[in-house]
């Protein structure tokens, strides 16, 4: 279970806007959150990773605080074992397919098991440069779930996939996380292509 | 004709650029990590052989390695080191003096990096250290190439320091711009022109070998 209680300051053209946010993940649970841009969904998941902090509140995943401003505890992303699927996939410029992998994980299976449900595993010589737009996403997905994380926070994580190949990933995807009993927070702009996980959604429309 | 100031001026660049890459790779990652006032200090200081003229830095440099004054005198008590018209302090006058040839274009190239790459690392469980040698570092590659060559290029030619800290001491402080210097008060323009020739043809190939591998490099995906 994530209990999230939080207040973040976003940053807008007129000043900073303050948004509060008070909910619970339950564990192994998916909770798809939608809203328009700029309302704080990416803020959120950058928050409950650790990449930045909130103004004031608390996050507690577990039974361990991994934020509280009261008591001055900010747990760094490293230590709150997480996977971070980014907007802008942030792949590795330097490194490989497979080095990708093998940078998150050691686990040679797993890593194979990964490569294979992303239909990667003729490009594992490839670096992101020599990727479609599709296969650069499906990457960055299969980097996030690497590392076998409790938590799993996807940032439009299948807008660059056709539908065919969205279709096909978030199938082979759900058993997955299931498999991994990962709590999953996806973010999107298209509830509609969510539609085929079950959880409740989130919606940022109107918070700001 | 006595190479001996060649081999020295090459030791001498050698050198600088080993020990600034040392030094100035983790200096220039801090200085790239956020803004903060020390920081900028820190950076207007290392700026300054930039636009000071050689011979106001060798003067302070010359003043402060002096074994009558303060960091010289303690290194000539302590340590029995001297700096002034030695090798060792050559090598540290060019270091202070080349700093931002090496400092500038890495920490330029870092800032560049999307901070997502540090951020994705972060969330694979890395360490700044993991993040900076297996990401960063590889990813800068072509910066760190062209600030290694230009900071060893500019010591090559560096003259007003060196003659400041140096002197004209044969084998031991003769570097090549003074050789330069020394045969034209001399008249004998010939040797003069040798030691020219070398030094143009070394720092030419070097400027083209990077701008080869920078080219080849554009075509990369962080170009």
């Amino acid at each position: 279970m994530i209990s999230v209680d939080i207040e973040i300051k976003l940053k807008a053209y007129h000043g900073g806007q303050l948004l509060k946010i008070k909910r619970q993940f339950v564990s192994g649970s998916v909770t798809k959150i939608w809203g328009p841009s700029g309302s704080g969904k990416t803020t959120l998941l950058k928050m409950i990773a650790g990449l930045s902090a909130p103004r004031k509140g608390k996050i507690v995943a577990d039974g361990i605080t991994w934020f509280d401003d009261e008591q001055l505890i900010n747990l760094s992303p490293q230590k709150r074992h997480i996977g971070f699927v980014f907007q802008n996939y942030a792949l590795f410029p330097n490194m490989t397919v497979q080095q990708h992998l093998e940078y998150a994980s050691n686990d040679t299976d797993w890593i194979k098991r990964l490569l294979q449900l992303g239909q990667l595993d003729n490009f594992t010589t490839h670096k992101p440069d020599h990727l479609s737009g599709g296969q650069q996403q499906r990457l960055a997905i299969l980097r996030a779930l690497a590392t076998k994380p409790k938590l799993l926070l996807m940032d439009e994580p299948f807008s660059a996939l056709d539908s065919k190949m969205k279709t096909l990933l978030m199938e082979e995807l759900k058993p997955l996380i299931k498999q991994l009993g990962a709590t999953t927070i996806i973010v999107s702009h298209n509830l509609q292509e969510l539609e085929i996980f079950d959880g409740e959604v989130m919606n940022f429309e109107g918070l700001v | 004709m006595d190479l001996s100031p060649i081999w020295l001026t090459l030791k001498l660049a050698g050198i600088t650029t080993l020990l600034l890459l040392l030094i100035g790779l983790p200096f220039a990652w801090w200085l790239s990590r956020g803004r903060s006032f020390i920081k900028i200090i820190a950076e207007a200081i290392i700026t300054m052989p930039l636009v000071l003229p050689p011979s106001v830095l060798g003067f302070y440099l010359l003043l402060a390695f002096s074994p009558q004054h303060g960091l010289g005198k303690w290194l000539h008590d302590t340590f029995d080191v001297q700096l002034v018209f030695s090798f060792p302090g050559l090598i540290l006058a060019s270091v202070i003096y080349s700093v931002p040839f090496m400092v500038g274009p890495v920490k330029s190239a870092l800032q560049q990096l999307p901070g997502s790459l540090t951020e994705a690392s972060y969330t694979l469980g890395k360490t700044e250290w993991q993040t900076f040698r297996y990401v960063l570092l590889p990813n800068i590659k072509p910066s760190l190439l062209t600030a290694a060559v230009l900071t060893f290029a500019h010591t090559l030619g560096e003259f007003g320091v060196v003659l400041m800290i140096g002197g004209n001491i044969p084998g031991i402080t003769r570097v090549a711009s003074i050789a330069v210097y020394d045969s034209v008060e001399k008249m004998d323009y010939a040797s003069a022109n040798n030691y020219s020739l070398i030094l143009f043809s070394i720092t030419f190939v070097l400027v083209i070998a990077v701008f080869m591998f920078n080219k080849y490099q554009a075509k990369g995906p962080l170009a």
